[in-house]
């Protein structure tokens, strides 16, 4: 089957699947979301059984499988680790570069929540350090109601 | 008690960017052809068929039934496996469970993928959580980016430690014909290549890659019909962490002390079932699924072949070089082929070479035992120890 080929080109057909989906939140989903939108707060889950804090939150504990209590969590915790965004591209930067994703750990959780970190000085962020939620002003029940975090700015 | 179970065939193509001239029955064709002739059997000789890939890199869902035609699979047990970066290393694992069972004496286990006929990044990006991670970002680079600050704010590890690794990975795969990276880098070239997310930069990730793998896994019962030595699995475990991005770089295990709790766990398990105490020093060679760079130094802690934080140190000693203690990645690994759903069998398939002295130019001398690992999405971690000797029984 390899005589014809000298000098072929191959074949290459383009194509884009595009397919619409409708992902439920589900009541744990919904609930935790419904409370960033409406009263920007942020609810996690504590297990009964093992005492750990779960947020984002989780229905049932992933160690023990049992259910969870809600528990309501501050705004503000600590970055765990991150990397910084300095290129822009209109699709993929949700905001204004430089800005970095991150993982925080809200006081009160146990577990990491991912976000996006903005409004820090060049060379600020480091892992450990204090960060605090800051909220977008039109609200729809996603985790982009947080608009991203920022370096502790309030004195306490 | 299970059977005992050895690897007697070893089949792969050559992993390249870009394989336009097959389609991907005939890709995962070229693999099998090579592990049946390498066992010295006909199709018709396979009991079952294990396969795997990531449906979501070539854009076609159902893709197992599409690859019947590749594997010999036509009217036999079929089984099709998808677990992301470890989707490989699992299916070894499903061929190994056949063949123990004690149901199936000769099982075909594939793992392939064309990576060049999607946009990779894009395609991974539909294994993220909808509600808690799409929002923020999705993907594996700067996922992995996460895990290097992490680690590096952890340890005081630097940019230049990972280097070494990357370097290390790409000079290795100049010895192995099959690996699609054959580049000559310096620590300096990896220093001076762009990021891709900080602190992770071109020199210290994976490609992108087409390829297939196939083994042949035989009963302790008919080893002795393969014209190969067995290469025996000792002992296999894996473990897995929980479902968002998020969740593995803050969790009660990391709190407690653990390192990476799902490659910790799955190790140990290896470790305790052979009785391997000091793997460093009893394990002769290791082909573990490093994605990038900072990999090859944290995993190494995790593995148990350093303490936590020494990674640096013992690459930068040698220890893992062709001629050290324990090579890592003779084959080049992962940082220098990528076909996702071959890579981790890829690994196991490098131990059997090894093992039966086969390994020509990347040739490790006189292994008699071999760590091959897979890892993935959330980091979850696939463990099997390889030896020469035939196990006294099966260990599980």
């Amino acid at each position: 089957m390899e005589d014809w080929r000298t000098g072929q080109e191959i074949l290459v057909m383009e194509g884009r699947i595009k397919v619409p989906y409708r992902w439920a939140a589900g009541e744990t989903g919904t609930r935790y979301l419904q409370a960033l939108r409406d009263e920007m707060r942020f609810l996690g889950t504590r297990c009964p059984q093992c005492g750990v804090v779960y947020h984002p939150p989780r229905r049932h504990c992933p160690d023990c499988g049992t259910e969870c209590e809600w528990r309501e969590l501050a705004s503000r915790g600590v970055l765990v680790t991150y990397t910084v965004v300095r290129r822009h591209h209109s699709q993929l930067t949700p905001l204004d570069i430089p800005f970095a994703y991150g993982i925080i750990r809200l006081e009160g959780a146990d577990t990491g929540f991912l976000h996006l970190l903005h409004e820090f000085a060049e060379g600020e962020l480091r892992a450990g350090m204090e960060v605090e939620a800051v909220f977008a002003t039109e609200r729809e029940g996603s985790v982009r109601d947080v608009r991203y975090f920022r370096p502790l700015r309030e004195a306490v | 008690m299970g059977k005992r179970v050895a690897v007697v065939g070893v089949g792969m193509t050559r992993q390249r960017s870009s394989r336009p001239d097959v389609n991907g029955q005939e890709l995962i064709h070229e693999a099998v052809r090579a592990a049946l002739a390498d066992a010295g059997m006909k199709r018709d000789d396979i009991d079952a068929v294990v396969i795997g890939n990531m449906d979501h890199f070539e854009g076609i869902n159902y893709v197992d039934t599409w690859s019947v035609d590749g594997s010999g699979a036509l009217m036999k047990p079929i089984m099709k496996l998808t677990t992301g970066g470890t989707t490989g290393s699992t299916v070894a694992m499903a061929a190994y469970y056949h063949v123990a069972s004690g149901l199936f004496d000769r099982v075909l286990a594939i793992g392939w993928e064309k990576n060049s006929e999607s946009d990779t990044t894009g395609a991974i990006i539909t294994a993220f959580d909808p509600f808690w991670d799409r929002p923020i970002f999705a993907g594996a680079v700067a996922g992995l980016a996460l895990e290097a600050t992490q680690y590096m704010h952890l340890t005081g590890a630097t940019e230049e430690d990972a280097a070494y690794v990357a370097v290390r990975e790409r000079r290795h795969a100049l010895n192995n014909p099959f690996a699609h990276l054959h580049i000559n880098l310096t620590v300096e070239d990896v220093m001076n290549s762009p990021y891709l997310s900080w602190p992770v930069k071109m020199g210290d990730m994976c490609p992108r890659t087409d390829g297939a793998c196939a083994l042949v896994f035989a009963s302790e019962d008919l080893v002795e019909e393969f014209p190969n030595q067995p290469a025996w699995i000792l002992a296999v475990a894996d473990r897995h962490l929980w479902a968002y991005t998020s969740d593995p770089y803050v969790n009660q295990a990391l709190e407690n002390g653990w390192w990476f709790p799902a490659l910790e766990w799955a190790a140990r398990e290896v470790y305790d079932k052979v009785g391997v105490r000091e793997p460093l020093k009893e394990i002769d060679v290791a082909e573990l699924y490093l994605p990038y760079s900072f990999a090859g130094l944290r995993y190494m802690e995790s593995l148990g072949f350093c303490p936590r934080g020494g990674g640096p140190e013992l690459v930068r000693s040698g220890a893992t070089d062709m001629g050290g203690e324990c090579p890592v990645n003779p084959s080049g690994g992962v940082m220098s082929s990528n076909a996702i759903g071959a890579t981790g069998l890829l690994r196991v398939a490098e131990c059997a070479l090894q093992i039966q002295g086969r390994a020509e130019d990347r040739q490790v001398p006189d292994v008699r035992l071999a760590l091959a690992t897979g890892f993935g999405g959330c980091f979850w971690s696939d463990v099997l120890l390889m030896g020469r000797e035939k196990p006294e029984r099966s260990r599980g």
